[in-house]
């Protein structure tokens, strides 16, 4: 006897549960060709405004975890992932339309990508920060500390390696992230959610919406209570980049631009992605008192 | 605000007269009103509670809500500062915006009532806590002492606590005395007296039956508003126990012709609460309770998410913790 398919329809991730989305909305995911995979929730503004409080509550325990379990937890993130390989090699094979061959490697590059940040941990305010020399009986020193709340646009070609690519490098120096997941690819990101909920990092720290970036993110870049954004899922839409930019100014968010194109993702991504959101705190302490 | 002096029973009261003459009739009289359906009554509330309430009226529900906050500080560890930053907020809740109203009154312990007053002056009520708030437990010399001081340190208001082990014991007439002596004690020397709202800490009352009980028997002995919760025990307002108050100042006015305000405190956070309170107020007992004189909220958490969905809708984007003052 033939068995009844499970037809699946995700949801969203919103402080560690895993929500409908406040719309009630959801929308057909298919393949790269177009054939029907499943139903992913649809994000609303309202979403977005339920996980920037979320993230917002989220803030003060994470940053306040050391740098040391950050990375921990980073890395518990990739092995989890490692486990859950057959099936963010299915998705990622479906959403992108690539071979098999090849989607096994773009997993692999998202674990690697994962566990290069995780090292990076409690490795970059040695890097970045300082011991600075000054004229006074002084010991001064500058260390980075998180920005806060980032919105982030997924990129929305690269479905899962572009996602660990801009999300990994927010939440390990401290901040957390509000993630809009690529719209005709969402999967991937759905799949990581799941794998987020079950791999020590505290609820709230990364909040997964998928739905449409040119929706969502004129809410995201002119929230208040959002203070940096990463606009790599509007790649390609210097317009829409350029109004979120002006939106983003009115409470001085850090903007990470769109690039022209979707960069190649595999390529070394550096110190910028982290950089990017950081706030360079600088202490004067008196010595020799 | 009322300037009726209170020896003088409203005309629909007088026929209750014969109710509170005694212990016994008292206790007849609120054992024989109609028991409340509990699943009823939590049913009716939460079905209020669904209600969409969108665009201009939201924008009016807002505005409605910010007029009608008592903001309350009532901690161990206020300072004349705190208090001082409170009145000033009090007065203009969100400096970036003239157009936001202001609230209702300031709600603080009675030795405070004076650093309040300079600074609102009479363009905001000052209310007082008294009565040995918030348990209630002293003599009845200590608590007439305590509203007298407040009301002559200049509260517009008072907010007293009933003595919840005489009401649960069964002593309906010893509590129905003591806010009548309460509310002689709000009397200033030029007549005029200071508004009187009785908590009645429904959180510790048990049953529905006896929020309406004790609801007759505050409204018979003259409050002007009855209040649910001290904020200090929980649970504190909850939608159902504002149903019933709500439905005995309805029947109280249908009887006597007196109106009675009604004031949930404690637990109301969000403008979400706040519009299914005022859905429930428009409903139950009507739009005539729809107004700062009728109707409050003790709070003060409330106020800044009342002033973030304003800004919401008056900037067209999502505001944060961050644009107003904590306190």
């Amino acid at each position: 006897m033939a068995r009844i398919d499970v037809r699946k329809t995700y949801k969203l991730y919103i402080g560690g549960a895993f929500p409908r989305s406040e719309s009630g909305h959801s929308y057909e995911v298919a393949d790269s060709k177009g054939r029907f995979v499943a139903n992913a929730a649809l994000a609303s503004r309202k979403d977005v405004r339920d996980a920037v409080v979320a993230a917002r509550k989220a803030a003060s325990g994470w940053a306040g975890r050391t740098a040391y379990n950050r990375g921990q937890i980073l890395y518990r993130i990739a092995e989890v992932m490692e486990d859950r390989r057959p099936q963010f090699e299915e998705a990622v094979r479906q959403s992108e339309g690539i071979t098999a061959a090849a989607a096994r490697s773009q997993v692999d590059a998202a674990i690697d990508r994962l566990v290069w940040y995780a090292g990076w941990a409690d490795k970059l305010a040695q890097v970045i920060g300082n011991a600075n020399p000054v004229a006074g009986p002084f010991f001064n020193h500058t260390a980075p500390e998180p920005t806060g709340v980032v919105g982030v646009l997924a990129p929305q070609s690269s479905s899962l390696l572009g996602l660990v690519s801009v999300v990994a490098p927010v939440i390990v120096t401290g901040n957390v992230a509000v993630v809009v997941s690529s719209y005709d690819r969402p999967l991937p990101a759905v799949t990581f959610s799941e794998v987020l909920a079950t791999s020590d990092v505290p609820g709230g720290v990364v909040n997964i919406l998928t739905g449409d970036a040119v929706v969502l993110g004129p809410w995201l870049a002119a929230h208040m209570d959002v203070n940096a954004i990463d606009l790599a899922g509007v790649a390609g839409d210097a317009e829409l980049a350029t109004s979120l930019e002006v939106a983003a100014a009115d409470n001085l968010k850090r903007v990470r631009r769109a690039p022209e194109t979707e960069p190649d993702w595999t390529n070394d991504p550096g110190l910028s992605p982290m950089t990017g959101f950081v706030e360079h705190k600088t202490v004067w302490h008196p010595i020799g008192i | 605000m009322s300037t009726t002096v209170p020896t003088d029973p409203a005309p629909g009261l007088a026929a209750y007269s014969e109710v509170t003459a005694s212990e016994a009739s008292l206790r007849r009289f609120l054992h024989g009103l109609p028991g409340v359906d509990q699943v009823g009554a939590e049913a009716r509330a939460a079905g209020l509670g669904t209600r969409s309430i969108k665009t201009t009226a939201k924008a009016w529900a807002l505005d409605l809500a910010i007029r009608m906050v008592d903001l309350t500080t009532l901690e161990g560890q206020d300072t004349p500062g705190k208090v001082r930053a409170l009145a000033n907020k009090a007065l203009r809740p969100d400096p970036a915006d003239p157009s936001c109203p202001s609230v209702a009154a300031v709600c603080v312990y009675g030795d405070l009532v004076g650093e309040v007053k300079a600074i609102v002056g009479s363009q905001v009520n000052v209310a007082a806590v008294a009565t040995a708030f918030p348990s209630g437990r002293a003599s009845m010399a200590v608590k007439l002492a305590d509203t007298r001081d407040a009301v002559a340190q200049g509260a517009d208001e008072i907010d007293m606590v009933i003595d919840r082990g005489a009401f649960l014991a069964g002593h309906y007439l010893q509590v129905f005395e003591e806010i009548v002596a309460t509310r002689e004690a709000c009397v200033r020397p030029d007549g005029s007296h200071a508004h009187l709202k009785v908590i009645f800490e429904t959180g510790e009352l048990q049953t529905y039956d006896n929020v309406r009980r004790a609801s007759w028997l505050a409204m018979l002995a003259g409050t002007d508003f009855i209040k649910t919760s001290t904020g200090k025990v929980q649970p504190a307002a909850t939608l159902p126990v504002t149903l019933v108050m709500l439905e005995a100042v309805r029947d109280f006015r249908e009887a006597t012709g007196v109106q009675i305000g009604v004031k949930p405190a404690g637990g109301i956070r969000t403008t979400k609460d706040a519009i299914k309170y005022l859905v429930m107020v428009n409903e139950i007992a009507g739009d005539d309770w729809l107004d700062p004189d009728w109707f409050r909220f003790g709070a003060s958490t409330l106020l800044n998410d009342l002033l973030m969905q304003r800004t919401k809708m008056t900037t067209g984007r999502y505001s944060g913790p961050d644009y107003f003052t904590l306190d």
